[in-house]
């Protein structure tokens, strides 16, 4: 039997189960949004285009608007000025098969629910090799936080204060680690970005972003059911929509793994 | 006097009246609110977009006995919708001062993100909270001694003219005059009134590089307060409205020349 027949069976049966990494998509899930001297990103808004009535009979459906970077989205290299330059950089033209990968996930979330501002440090990644195995090129690594549990209160999940937002992402050594060492595919984060809430006061701002992007690895954001994979062994599965030249871009993120 | 039936009814006093505030976010929302709560308003509903990021005074307003605040983005109209749903029964004046501002006309700046964020809330803001608030507050023009009485938008003197340093914003406010007309000529059957505010440029962080004289928040709110009071209709608040007021009745052409300049 070949792989894909083995992988037709699995999912046919029950054995190899897919798990949903995204967030709905709606106008009350909590949106980037800048300083207000700055450009903004749009925040997903819906307009019904007719529904089963005099706007049209027999037909239900809707116009939305958001900006590349909404909900559940992709981050590609070209997104960020450190990766503007590289080959292949937006999510028209990254090759396909890097939308599919093995996930390792970092359980970080008995940190993250001590400390808002948790940092992923290598130190940490060691230690999670030491007890897990060592995280194989060209995979998606996975910060589990827990922090999805809070997306139903925009409030706790954007967790601002007088000095900004305050959710967990990695430091600039454990990106790097990850970038030079191991080699990954990308990175993943519960949270509103896939560095830090107080990133910007890291060097360089924004490490995830400016290292990841800047290697032509890509960013993942706003997951959910994290807490549903096994530390290794499961698959994800992440295609952006294919705009041209785009930055990133909404997506459904679907994990497979074999269930117990 | 304040409960004089017929007064009430000529007038659109806010004492013992239901007012929704949309935006207190803003310094001219936090006067406007605590105008309407010195004058004797029963409940305001005050509107915070974005409820994640909390603002300056929101404890202040919070602390106000007649407030109560909560999420209202009139950009969303799924939001609009449901705000109406909950209290658009019982509101008896709406006052909509939801703004967007940034400086600059055409050549300043690149783009149309922004003048699109300006017509989003200036212009369709008004739109949906008039789709939405509209009909039950026409339904209860006549509803006894509190009844729906008035609908107040905060536009800009720009309206009349346009402000070429501030060009997009003051385009937003056109439409948004313009729209805030076929408002009026909708709730007038209905005995709703609708009270349209020109002031000049507002005491605020988006006119900082403008020189003085700038309305201060609290004397815009104590006009918008006298307006009701009143029963005005069109109220020009400050000495830089007046003043463009006055010119633009004797010659626009000429206002539009000097504005160019």
């Amino acid at each position: 039997m070949s792989a894909l027949e083995q992988l037709a069976k699995g999912l046919a049966a029950g054995k190899i189960k897919v798990v949903d990494l995204t967030e709905t998509l709606s106008p009350e899930f909590p949106h980037i949004s800048l300083p207000p001297e700055m450009g903004q990103a749009w925040p997903f808004r819906i307009e019904e285009v007719s529904h089963y009535d005099e706007r049209g009979p027999a037909w239900y459906w809707n116009n939305f608007s958001c900006g590349e970077h909404t909900g559940t989205h992709f981050d590609a290299p070209i997104h960020w000025v450190s990766g503007k330059d590289l080959p292949n950089n937006a999510v028209d033209s990254i090759p396909p098969e890097r939308f599919i990968g093995p996930a390792f996930v970092i359980d970080c979330s008995k940190q993250a629910a001590k400390d808002p501002d948790f940092l992923l440090t290598k130190r940490f990644l060691l230690d999670w090799e030491k007890r897990h195995e060592r995280i194989a090129p060209r995979s998606w690594v996975l910060m589990r936080t827990d922090w999805s549990k809070k997306s139903a209160d925009p409030v706790a999940y954007q967790n601002y204060d007088e000095t900004g937002q305050h959710t967990p992402g990695p430091d600039t050594d454990a990106v790097r680690f990850l970038v030079e060492e191991r080699d990954i595919l990308g990175f993943g984060t519960e949270s509103i970005g896939t560095d830090a809430g107080q990133a910007y006061h890291l060097r360089p701002p924004y490490p995830c972003h400016y290292y990841m992007h800047g290697a032509g690895r890509y960013g993942l954001q706003c997951l959910r059911n994290l807490d549903q994979l096994p530390a290794t062994g499961a698959i994800v599965v992440a295609a952006p929509l294919k705009i041209r030249n785009g930055s990133g871009s909404p997506l459904r993120v679907l994990a497979l793994m074999e269930s117990k | 006097m304040a409960e004089d039936r017929q007064l009430r009814e000529f007038t659109c006093d806010p004492k013992f009246r239901k007012v929704l505030v949309t935006d207190g976010k803003t310094g001219a929302g936090q006067s406007l609110v605590k105008a309407l709560a010195a004058a004797g308003a029963d409940l305001i509903w005050v509107g915070h977009s974005e409820p994640w990021k909390k603002f300056a005074g929101f404890d202040e307003l919070k602390a106000l006995p007649q407030v109560t605040l909560l999420p209202l983005d009139v950009t969303d109209s799924k939001n609009v919708r449901e705000v109406a749903a909950e209290i658009g029964g019982k509101v008896d004046i709406l006052v909509n001062n939801a703004e967007y501002h940034r400086a600059y006309g055409i050549s300043n700046r690149s783009g149309v993100d922004t003048a699109r964020a300006e017509m989003d809330v200036n212009y369709f803001g008004l739109l949906r909270l008039a789709q939405e608030f509209g009909p039950a507050m026409r339904g209860r023009g006549a509803d006894g001694l509190a009844s729906a009485t008035a609908w107040v938008n905060l536009l800009s003197i720009y309206a009349l003219a346009n402000f070429p340093p501030h060009g997009t914003f003051s385009a937003s406010k056109a439409a948004a005059h313009s729209l805030a007309q076929c408002l009026r000529a909708e709730m007038r059957p209905a005995g709703v009134r609708v009270i349209n505010v020109f002031p000049g440029p507002l005491d605020d962080e988006w006119n900082q590089l403008l020189p003085p004289p700038k309305i201060a928040p609290a004397a815009l709110a104590n006009a918008v307060v006298k307006a009701l009071r009143e029963g005005v209709e069109d109220v020009y608040p400050g000495d830089v409205a007046q003043e463009w007021l006055a010119r633009w009745r004797d010659n626009p052409k000429a206002l539009e020349k000097e504005l160019s300049t």
